[in-house]
């Protein structure tokens, strides 16, 4: 875009010409400890106020930091509720190691909804031909989950700054009874006073960390110590190169004609099914360095990895609307 | 320093979309595929510049219309600070949407036009504003280089906006000339305006002060959830979690369980870091008691000085928030105020306020959608209580209607503090 001739008349020549007076250093972590309180405030609202809550659990960072949030919002005393992992079947084999030790070790009840399951049984079924994925067929099993549980309310890791559609979310997004989100028809929120009502068959999207940003994730990562599958860090990986993303060569994922297979330095900077999360080259094998990393990049963490999010340009918001996470 | 939280309001036309746009980019919130694909789709729309409010405005409809229709949560960051942005519709018909962006927020951004002057909506944002407590203002005449860079211009627009504030409950403001497009005192300061030296609207951001309370505050702490590990370890164990609302709280300090009165003492506190000695507003915490009382969500423990009102009957300022019913006299409905849930009755509707003259209409039977007015409530069991203008947390409530559970309407316990309706 820097090139176009075609906006030269307004914002971006002056933006780009703009006198950038920050300098691209970190934000201090000041702000932590105010997002810290607002989380567990809202995790404690859920569990006391609805019959049968569930936390999803992805194994992926951010659910990773609600989990954390949610324990310590109930210590000393153990997690109330069960997690619920939605699994299409094309998994990381290192997040789903993650996942089941850290249930182990935190004593937690785990509520897996199974893609290959539902599509063996009938009820859902895989769409074929190229550039198809599970990403949608994640939906139908998300909701037979919530209905057969009968769970009222599901506390989800999204953060309204990963993508324009979850930007306009309310921490209690309410769904019908076809978990359908209506973004027009959203009900108020106002301060920190949640409204859980719902009628039997609907459901509440609790999401606690509407507030963080990708940056605070990952400072509190490092302030708290918390573990993270070895994938976020960089690794030596078989990737070919398909819509401008590394993709990782797996058993669910192969390079097609002319896609060239290469060994290279990456890691991932979300983690969901195998086909369609991209790795991003780097070299961060600490903390410190993705910190570093992501703070200077300038590309997003959903455009960078996510093919999922480029098929339209209303991508997610259709999605989220037909019951998505 | 301390998360800053600020809410904008503005119409279509008055360059709010490039503020925001501006105070993202500048500070790098906005990443350049994102810009990249707003750029895609001007193109297609065959627009002669970049539509910085596709960058905002995150649904299809929103998109399709041009209009904000909800709110909108941005963030940005400088090696200074974190700021959360709630960016609100300006149209008079998404006001429930504008309310709910405007009250968590510290501080409002109204920007003007410099051609048009002080238009009837950044009256009506800023008088919302003011209801809903934001003590602090940062008002922006934009687009500077459109007249000039005019002083005069500025001046004759930040005088007729100052009388507005002189009628509201506004602590601290700051007037800013700026050109959202050209940059001009937004970020960096300006070579177009020598005349102003008072430094751009990011700088004071930064700096922006909203701890109003210097002096010592009593303890107000609504009990969300009673925590009893059940574990051989923690035999006999119960402690008592919720966000502080106001002031501290001390290892050993005399409290009072609110509504039943009783008088106890704080033995421990639990935070997300640990166990301390003493905790403050603001932090999500559990405490442990020197009795065994009866305590449960809804309660409030406080100090035992100075204690909220317990009270079944009050009056506030309610807006109106249902496109479906309406608010009358003899309204039962439920209420949501701090950790307490119950019911409540309508029992008198005193009068709707103009929000534009700050008036009170008299013959007033109704609150229809968007209306502001005083009300007086009786409810089912007592609640813990202060006026909205001594604390916004236990002074606040929604309304639930108990048959389509749909938040129909938001109140502020107590006069708002402002305007000629105070005497009514």
């Amino acid at each position: 875009m820097r090139t176009s001739p075609y906006c030269s008349r307004y914002q971006v020549i002056n933006f780009m010409n703009a006198t950038i007076a920050i300098t691209p250093s970190l934000p201090d972590t000041g702000q932590l400890h105010a997002l810290e309180s607002e989380s567990i405030h809202i995790i404690r609202e859920g569990i006391a106020e609805f019959d049968r809550p569930a936390l999803l659990f992805s194994g992926g960072k951010d659910s990773i930091v609600m989990l954390h949030l949610a324990m310590k919002a109930m210590a000393p005393a153990g997690l109330p509720i069960p997690v619920v992992h939605i699994d299409t079947g094309h998994n990381f084999p290192e997040v789903i190691y993650y996942r089941d030790r850290t249930v182990e070790r935190l004593g937690l009840e785990l509520i897996i909804g199974s893609l290959p399951e539902a599509i063996a049984n009938g009820r859902i079924r895989e769409s074929t031909g190229a550039g198809t994925s599970r990403n949608r067929l994640q939906t139908p099993v998300l909701l037979d989950t919530i209905r057969d549980n009968n769970f009222g309310a599901v506390y989800g890791g999204a953060r309204r700054d990963e993508e324009r559609s979850r930007a306009k979310e309310r921490v209690y997004s309410f769904r019908d009874e076809f978990g359908q989100w209506d973004p027009k028809n959203q009900r108020p929120e106002l301060w920190n006073l949640f409204n859980g009502f719902i009628h039997p068959g609907q459901h509440i999207r609790v999401f606690p960390i509407s507030n963080w940003t990708e940056l605070d994730i990952w400072q509190y990562i490092s302030d708290q110590g918390i573990e993270l599958p070895s994938i976020y860090f960089a690794h030596e990986r078989e990737v070919f190169e398909r819509n401008g993303m590394l993709m990782a060569v797996s058993e669910f994922l192969k390079p097609g004609p002319g896609e060239t297979v290469s060994t290279r330095s990456v890691r991932f900077r979300t983690v969901g099914d195998m086909t369609v999360t991209a790795a991003v080259p780097s070299t961060a094998t600490t903390l410190d360095d993705v910190i570093a990393e992501i703070a200077a990049t300038r590309t997003s963490e959903r455009g960078a990895s996510r093919a999922d999010d480029r098929t339209s340009e209303a991508a997610m918001e259709d999605r989220k609307r037909e019951g998505y996470f | 320093m301390e998360l800053l939280r600020l809410a904008t309001a503005g119409s279509v036309d008055d360059g709010k979309s490039t503020l925001i746009g501006r105070l993202l980019y500048d500070s790098k919130a906005i990443y350049d595929d994102v810009l990249a694909s707003a750029l895609e789709v001007s193109k297609r729309q065959s627009a002669e510049y970049l539509n910085l409010a596709l960058l905002t405005d995150g649904l299809r409809a929103e998109r399709e219309q041009g209009v904000t229709i909800d709110v909108a949560y941005r963030y940005f960051a400088t090696p200074k600070r974190k700021f959360i942005l709630a960016d609100t519709p300006g149209h008079i018909q998404y006001t429930r949407n504008m309310v709910t962006g405007a009250s968590t927020a510290d501080m409002a951004l109204i920007i003007i036009d410099a051609r048009n002057g002080v238009v009837e909506q950044s009256r009506r944002h800023t008088v919302i504003a003011s209801l809903l407590g934001i003590r602090h203002i940062a008002v922006c005449v934009n687009k500077m280089d459109l007249v000039n860079y005019d002083q005069d211009r500025f001046d004759s627009i930040s005088d007729e906006f100052q009388e507005l504030l002189d009628g509201l409950n506004v602590h601290g403001s700051r007037f800013f000339p700026i050109s959202a497009l050209e940059g001009d005192n937004v970020v960096t300061g300006s070579d177009h305006m020598p005349w102003y030296t008072d430094g751009p609207l990011l700088a004071y951001l930064e700096d922006m002060d909203t701890n109003e309370h210097i002096e010592e505050r009593p303890l107000r702490l609504p009990v969300q959830y009673v925590i009893r590990p059940l574990r051989h370890e923690y035999h006999d164990y119960r402690s008592y979690a919720g966000t502080i609302a106001d002031g501290s709280v001390r290892v050993g300090q005399d409290v009072e369980i609110l509504p039943s009165g009783k008088i106890t003492q704080i033995v421990a506190i639990e935070t997300p870091d640990g166990e301390v000695q003493e905790a403050s507003n603001g932090m999500a915490i559990s405490v442990r008691l020197a009795d065994d009382f009866d305590v449960s969500r809804g309660d409030m423990i406080t100090a035992s000085v100075d204690a909220p009102r317990t009270t079944q009957t009050f009056d506030a300022t309610v807006c109106w928030m249902s496109d479906s019913s309406q608010l009358t006299q003899g309204s039962m409905l439920r209420i949501k105020h701090t950790t307490r849930t119950t019911k409540v009755m309508i029992t008198g509707l005193d009068c709707q306020i103009d929000i534009n003259t700050l008036s009170a209409l008299p013959g007033c039977t109704s609150l229809g959608l968007n209306d502001i007015g005083r009300v007086s409530i009786r409810t089912s069991t007592p609640l813990v209580c202060d006026d909205y203008t001594y604390n916004r947390t236990t002074g606040s409530f929604i309304l639930i209607d108990e048959s389509t559970n749909e938040t129909v309407g938001a109140g502020m316990i107590g006069s708002p503090g402002f305007g000629d309706f105070g005497s009514i």
